[in-house]
């Protein structure tokens, strides 16, 4: 389904756009007051950018400084092609262990490969601790929101769904930490006996073959920390050279996300520890159409994310159709420009165009990632490789830019347009008068009128072109009529 | 200087000597010859010379965001061989002026009207005066890709008679976009809704902006829905002395 018919559907949800309209208000307020406390705030983004780009430039000697300190820590690594090689391993190491069951961390990378209907295939049953993937999860949703899933979910509706399923049988009220109270006695059994645990990451250091994810529940700690086998699925993008890199993330992401001063719940775990934590760790490091981003130098920022959802949360276009209408796990502006890029771009055609280029979330990336550009790049990637030339916008496009090639041809579109026929018009009317007016073309262009006027002496004869230097001959400046000499 | 608006109107003999090239843009020049007559009317009551060159066409930004950057490069080629060697380049298009500069990197001084009026010229108040009660919508290409920041406020609030109205979400888009408001009709609308209900809210008569393209679309809306509120280039407020 195209951008533009699911967002048709979404925009309809009454109850969805007021879901929404209020969640992005309210965070985005608290993340603006959050990050007004910084005072180097932009000296933060740079340096999270220039991290970041260095990390991606030397990717190859990053990861294998990772594999090495890992496997030294006592951990595995594997490398997964693409999805299904890395749901072929997170599948055979749950099965040695025997197991039916295993507890998820919030983890996109998963979402995005499939993990949970792949393990599902094999007949292990994959279950969400994180609050707002597990409500998504026992309602059969989809994710709306990278940070929060459910963020298209009112209260009223989450505890009608816990009284269907984990709570069955009980009323729980209309009080948020009762609604809470069923989900973390749900999860509690969960994390004492199920014995293998799936992560992702969001960050890994090279240097010493730590990973960390970031949380605000604890339900990733327990995940992390009471199985006996744990397995996390990464992006190879997510490597970071130094332990001290860590200092600049810390503060940008929280900030950014959830509005938070500080991370509530950092885990960095560093192999395997004897008597402490899971005995097995294995390290899944995906690509999954990663290295095809890195390939093409404008598109390449986008893998600069650290996934904390302020391009979400500011932007319009989201606000309005929500996550879903993105058909990715990847929503918002974000997902614009990563989908197309990680799935190739015949398989999201129209998400180049569901931005209107309002720069928004540039301005509140702290990686300072340009999406309005790489927007613009992807559209053009698609026009050129995706799209037929003789397609009717194409021909438009391509009638437009002959008409204004020469003065001539554009004033005679100018003339068609006023009859309302010709390249001007046929561009601009379908799609614009379904829903609002549109102007009359006026009798005359505002160079009929130059042309007529009595104008001061400067304007040149109305058919002259003028010569190429004309303008740089250096003449006294004409002093305007009613003007007077500067003293 | 924040106070030098205030004193040049009676001293605009200074100011006179400096020669601009108005770019129009082709939009405007087509659909909204108000706008450029506006543009003229103020550089010249504040002592510019202006010059049309009448060989400006298009800059190709329409082109460009639409994903057709080959067949907006000849435009931009056009646009630098046009307009090269004059000092200051008006345009009363943030958007126009946006494109220009970020893909021409060795672009004439190409500047947006309300930063030549605030940051060239020094004024604030360019002698206007418009009885009415205005609201602005500071465009999003503007305050992000230009960053022109309170400059168009500045001199609105300089303006005899009027009163400036702020309105609610000022800083959220109307949902134009170019080809946007065609190929994501729906969600142009939703986004556009939210716009004019802000507007009407304002009870303004008027709605004002940098950018004739912003302004058709929600003068569109306005107009469709009868709702008696018009829409007016900043440039044709400057311009009005009523």
């Amino acid at each position: 389904m195209s951008f533009q018919t699911a967002a048709r559907e979404t925009l309809a949800d009454a109850q969805l756009r007021r879901n929404l309209g209020q969640a992005t208000a309210l965070i985005r307020a608290k993340r603006e007051r959050a990050v007004a406390e910084v005072p180097d705030w932009e000296a933060l983004r740079d340096a999270g950018e220039a991290i970041k780009a260095h990390a991606l430039a030397t990717l190859p000697e990053q990861l294998e400084r990772l594999q090495a300190a890992v496997a030294a820590a006592g951990g595995v690594v594997h490398w997964a092609r693409d999805g299904a090689e890395a749901n072929r391993i997170v599948a055979a190491i749950a099965r040695e262990q025997g197991t039916d069951e295993v507890i998820k961390v919030k983890s996109l990378a998963t979402d995005e490969i499939g993990l949970n209907e792949a393990l599902a295939d094999v007949g292990v049953h994959a279950i969400e601790t994180d609050l707002a993937e597990l409500i998504v999860q026992l309602a059969g949703d989809r994710q709306s929101h990278i940070l929060v899933p459910a963020i298209h979910r009112n209260r009223a509706e989450i505890r009608a769904l816990f009284e269907r399923t984990i709570a069955q049988g009980q009323s729980l009220g209309d009080e948020a930490s009762a609604i809470a109270e069923a989900a973390r006695l749900h999860l509690r059994a969960k994390f004492l006996s199920v014995p293998v645990a799936v992560s992702g990451a969001n960050f890994a250091i090279a240097e010493t073959g730590t990973i960390g994810v970031v949380e605000s529940e604890g339900n990733g700690r327990m995940c992390l920390t009471l199985p006996r086998v744990l397995i996390t699925v990464m992006g190879i993008e997510k490597v970071l050279p130094a332990w001290e890199d860590l200092d600049v993330f810390l503060q940008l992401l929280p900030r950014s996300s959830t509005a938070e001063r500080m991370n509530p719940y950092t885990s960095l775990w560093t192999g395997v520890t004897p008597g402490d934590g899971p005995r097995e760790f294995h390290l899944v490091l995906l690509d999954a159409g990663r290295t095809d981003v890195l390939a093409d130098p404008i598109g390449r920022p986008a893998l600069h994310c650290i996934r904390c959802s302020a391009c979400l949360n500011v932007c319009p276009v989201y606000e309005r159709v929500g996550g879903q209408a993105y058909e990715s796990v990847y929503p918002g502006p974000i997902g614009a420009i990563l989908t197309p890029q990680l799935h190739g771009l015949h398989a999201a055609p129209s998400l180049p165009w569901a931005s209107t280029l309002c720069g928004a979330c540039y301005q509140v990336c702290p990686v300072k990632i340009d999406i309005p550009s790489i927007l613009v790049h992807l559209r053009e990637r698609v026009v050129r490789e995706e799209k037929s030339r003789l397609a009717p916008e194409a021909l438009a496009m391509k009638g437009l830019a002959t008409a204004f090639a020469t003065r001539r041809r554009y004033e005679t579109a100018q003339r068609l347009a006023q009859l309302g026929r010709g390249p001007l018009a046929k561009a601009a009317l379908p799609g614009w008068t379904a829903m609002r007016d549109l102007p009359q073309p006026p009798r005359k262009t505002f160079r009929d009128w130059w042309k007529t006027r009595e104008t001061p002496a400067a304007a040149p004869p109305p058919d002259a072109a003028p010569p190429p230097n004309a303008a740089a001959t250096p003449q006294p400046a004409a002093p305007a009529r009613d003007s007077e000499p500067a003293p | 200087m924040p106070d030098a608006g205030k004193r040049d109107h009676s001293n605009r003999g200074r100011l006179c000597g400096v020669r601009v090239a108005l770019f129009v843009t082709c939009f405007n020049d087509t659909l909204f010859p108000g706008v450029g007559r506006a543009v003229v009317t103020v550089l010249e009551r504040l002592g510019c010379t202006v010059e049309f060159p009448l060989e400006q066409t298009c800059c190709g930004q329409l082109h460009c965001n639409a994903g057709y950057g080959h067949e907006a490069a000849g435009l931009l080629g056009r646009f630098g061989r046009v307009f090269a060697g004059y000092d200051a380049v008006v345009s009363p298009s943030a958007s126009c002026v946006a494109h220009v500069r970020e893909r021409i990197p060795d672009a004439p001084h190409v500047y947006e009207l309300t930063e030549f009026l605030v940051d060239r010229l020094g004024v604030e108040d360019v002698g206007a005066s418009f009885a009415h009660r205005v609201t602005l919508h500071p465009t999003c290409h503007s305050l992000r890709l230009l960053g022109i920041g309170d400059r168009p406020a500045r001199l609105l609030r300089a303006v005899r008679g009027i009163e400036l109205v702020q309105l609610e979400g000022a800083r959220e888009c109307c949902g134009f976009g170019g080809t946007f408001a065609i190929k994501n009709a729906d969600t142009s609308m939703a986004m556009l809704s939210d716009k004019v209900r802000h507007v009407l809210d304002t009870r303004a008569e008027v709605c004002t902006a940098a950018d004739t393209s912003c302004l058709m679309h929600i003068g569109g809306a306005l107009s469709r829905g009868r709702t008696g509120v018009r829409v007016m280039h900043l440039a044709e407020i400057l311009a009005a002395t009523e």
